[in-house]
């Protein structure tokens, strides 16, 4: 099998950026030289995809994805999960361990590897539970797991609460090999439906304060310390956290961060009349946040662009917002909020391939490469091109989503995991 | 002027105009209840339901004498005779209600914004009667009728509203109606009961309640509503009478002409004395008659009944 990428813009951050032709065969990127070669041309081909205009860049790593399965597969299933990540332009995927039931042991991992392996499309690298049944009680069995094939660990959903347990879970899966990934909330805080504020105060919503985050960050920063082990924040929304976190690394304290899009697009007034939409956890919060997000995505501060893809079907949403479901889905809408990014000058073409490839892959230990003789991961993105999204023609199962109707530039028009094209417009 | 709204969900989406002709009506309606027949045919045929999620037995039966005066159906639904407790959706319940064709859902729930869910999936006229910590726009009103018919202007009052600002839907709908009509609203209560960003809403948080009440021409109490405390709000009922209370020793500073309301049920010796709630400057009694004749005016308004017919 050989396939024939022409005239796009071969882009590895860091490595390369040359307009080339990039030769396939059999799964491995073979060659690449510039538009037109002779070496290349003459070799027959199965197929060619003309990328004049593209970007031709290491497969995009989403490294929080919920994919429901096991146990509500009404919302999501892998299968589902797995195709609306390929349309959106990611090559691989880390799903969170918060199904039913809680992916805390390695016969549930296995199941999930086993399955995504089954469509043999979208990488999916399974994400354990910190604690048994997410309760923050005992530890999972983090090398079992590990074994079975997890690259992370985390309570995602809930924090881990008893920091005696946040401290021996970090020490111990640094030990095995595991990052974890704090979901940073102190619940006592955080008994709210939107972020605190003018807004919700006027909509007569309890709120969320921002502290309810960053003091979760911060002791987690602590023990980071302490330990010297590694520590990933998950979805960070404030400013506070951000400031901790940039002071941390200054520091050399061994912290990373990722945000999701809706923290760099939205704020807490798209929950206006009570859109569900528009609930999700952390809330979405203020402007001053909301910029404060952008700026750390600029100088470093955070080092990855997550989706937190959360599916719920209308059921979940359609309801009172206090009882409504918290999240999203954002597979397919990433790469384009991502791109509107770079349109505004926020980060460049560049950031934006590090926070949503090489960052992920460096953190959870997977590849994001271009190089000859490597597996071909690939995402063409075609930054021009217009359109309007549609979330009842996305692949995943559920549609809540609050960019429904946005008018987007850019997007994956081919997504291609080792070497096989999962995804093409 | 003509009622365009179909439904009431907050004070917030009412007019300047809409919330005078909302009190006019109410003033002229109020004259029905002095009647020793207390009913005009009005509404006749009309049906209104009152769907009530969470238990009020006041503003029910408000609501519900409201009805029979102008002689409207009404029909309470609780939470408890709906079929929410068997795990319908609030969409579905509601749409079967709608099903039944009345012309009216008076809805009060726990959760804020349930109403405006309801409405934006019913084409029937929807009456908010107060959702969560959110509005409860005829309550908000009725102060206002109430407060006009003794000060005739609203604009240029200076209000304090005291207490649990928090979680107090009431206190919400009177900042923003009042506000609106043109008075000065000012609050006061304990740090932990003024949530953040309310100055958008339209009011000054005052230093203390003293400074709250000195120069007020309405003082409204809020009830400590203990079944929706959450922790740590307060040290003691006793500690509260005594800081934030209107007890007998702030009674005495407080304008002769100031008016006292209480949107009740009041906690005697709690948020208010008896001597203030019971005194010369109390109108906590005329703002429940006023609570009969507001409604009344929301169901002529929204039903479009004819003018003419209620002075029969
Ligand atoms: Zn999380």
């Amino acid at each position: 099998m050989r396939i024939l990428i022409k005239t796009g813009r071969v882009l590895d951050p860091g490595k390369t950026d040359l307009v080339a032709d990039m030769l396939i065969i059999d799964g491995k990127i073979a060659d690449i030289q510039p538009p037109g070669s002779q070496a290349l041309s003459q070799s027959s081909v199965d197929t060619e995809i003309d990328a004049t205009g593209c970007i031709v860049s290491p497969g995009l790593i989403d490294m929080h994805v919920h994919l429901r399965e096991p146990g509500h597969e009404y919302k999501e299933t892998i299968e589902s999960g797995i195709q609306a990540a390929a349309a959106g332009g990611f090559t691989a995927i880390c799903c969170m361990p918060n199904t039913s039931p809680v992916n805390d042991n390695a016969q549930i991992t296995r199941y999930i590897v086993d399955k995504a392996a089954s469509f043999n499309a979208v990488r999916v690298f399974p994400v354990g539970a910190i604690s048994v049944g997410l309760e923050g009680a005992q530890m999972a069995e983090i090398g079992e797991m590990k074994s079975a094939g997890i690259v992370a660990v985390s309570d995602d959903g809930r924090p881990v609460v008893d920091s005696l347990l946040m401290r021996r879970a970090i020490e111990y899966a640094e030990g095995t090999g595991i990052l974890v990934i704090s979901h940073c909330e102190d619940p006592y805080l955080s008994d709210g439906a939107m972020n605190e504020g003018p807004f919700a105060t006027r909509l007569g919503l309890s709120g969320i304060p921002n502290a309810s985050e960053s003091i979760m960050v911060m002791r987690d920063i602590a023990l980071s310390e302490l330990t010297g082990c590694r520590v990933h924040f998950a979805h960070v929304s404030t400013r506070e956290s951000i400031e901790a976190i940039r002071a941390a690394k200054q520091k050399g304290i061994r912290v990373s961060a990722e945000t999701a899009p809706h923290y760099f697009m939205l704020t807490d007034n798209a929950v206006a009349a009570y859109d569900t939409h528009a609930k999700m956890n952390p809330p979405l919060r203020s402007e001053k946040d909301r910029l404060a997000v952008c700026e750390a995505l600029a100088d470093g501060t955070i080092d990855v662009i997550a989706t937190d893809h959360a599916p719920h079907a209308m059921l979940d949403k359609a309801v009172e917002f206090d009882l409504a479901a918290n999240g999203i889905i954002g597979l397919e809408t990433a790469l384009p909020l991502a791109l509107s990014l770079v349109q505004k000058g926020v980060i460049s073409m560049e950031q934006l391939l590090f926070k949503m490839s090489a960052n992920p892959a460096g953190i959870i230990g997977l590849k994001s490469t271009l190089d000859i003789g490597e597996s071909a991961d690939i995402t063409i993105i075609d930054p021009d091109r217009v359109f309007t999204y549609k979330a009842d023609s996305g692949r995943s199962k559920s549609r809540n989503t609050p960019f429904d109707g946005w008018e987007f530039k850019g997007c994956a028009i081919c997504t291609m995991v080792n070497g096989r094209i999962v995804y093409r417009v | 002027m003509t009622w365009t709204k179909k439904d009431i969900l907050d004070i917030e989406s009412l007019s300047r105009d809409e919330i005078t002709m909302l009190l006019e009506t109410a003033s002229g309606l109020k004259e029905i209840s002095e009647r020793s027949i207390k009913k005009v045919p009005t509404l006749r045929g009309k049906t209104i339901v009152l769907f009530f999620m969470e238990p009020s037995t006041r503003t029910r039966i408000s609501f519900d004498i409201a009805a029979k005066r102008l002689s409207a159906d009404s029909i309470s639904i609780s939470a408890s005779t709906s079929s929410i407790v068997k795990g319908e959706t609030l969409i579905d319940t509601a749409r079967n209600i709608e099903a039944m064709r009345p012309d009216i859902l008076v809805i009060r729930h726990s959760s804020a914004g349930a109403p405006h869910l309801i409405a934006k999936h019913l084409s029937v006229s929807v009456v908010n009667a107060g959702d969560g910590m959110h509005a409860h726009p005829t309550q908000a009103l009725l102060d206002m009728l109430s407060v006009r018919e003794v000060k005739k202007e609203i604009s240029g009052l200076n209000v304090a509203i005291v207490g649990d600002i928090a979680h107090s839907r009431v206190a919400r709908s009177n900042i923003i109606g009042f506000s609106r009509m043109g008075a000065h609203v000012t609050i006061a209560g304990p740090p932990t009961m003024i949530p953040a960003g309310i100055e958008a809403l339209g009011t000054t948080v005052a230093a203390s309640v003293d400074a709250a009440i000195e120069n007020a021409d309405v003082i409204m109490m809020l009830r400590i509503q203990k079944e929706r405390q959450k922790r740590f709000l307060m040290p003691s009922e006793r500690e509260y009478a005594v800081r934030y209370g209107l007890n007998k020793s702030r009674l005495a500073c407080i304008r002769p002409d100031a008016l006292i309301m209480h949107p009740g049920p009041i906690n005697r010796g709690v948020e208010i004395a008896p001597e203030a709630a019971d005194g010369p400057n109390s109108i906590i009694l005329e703002q429940v008659t006023n609570g009969v004749a507001l409604r009344m005016a929301v169901f002529y308004l929204l039903a479009g009944g004819v003018r003419n017919a209620d002075s029969d």
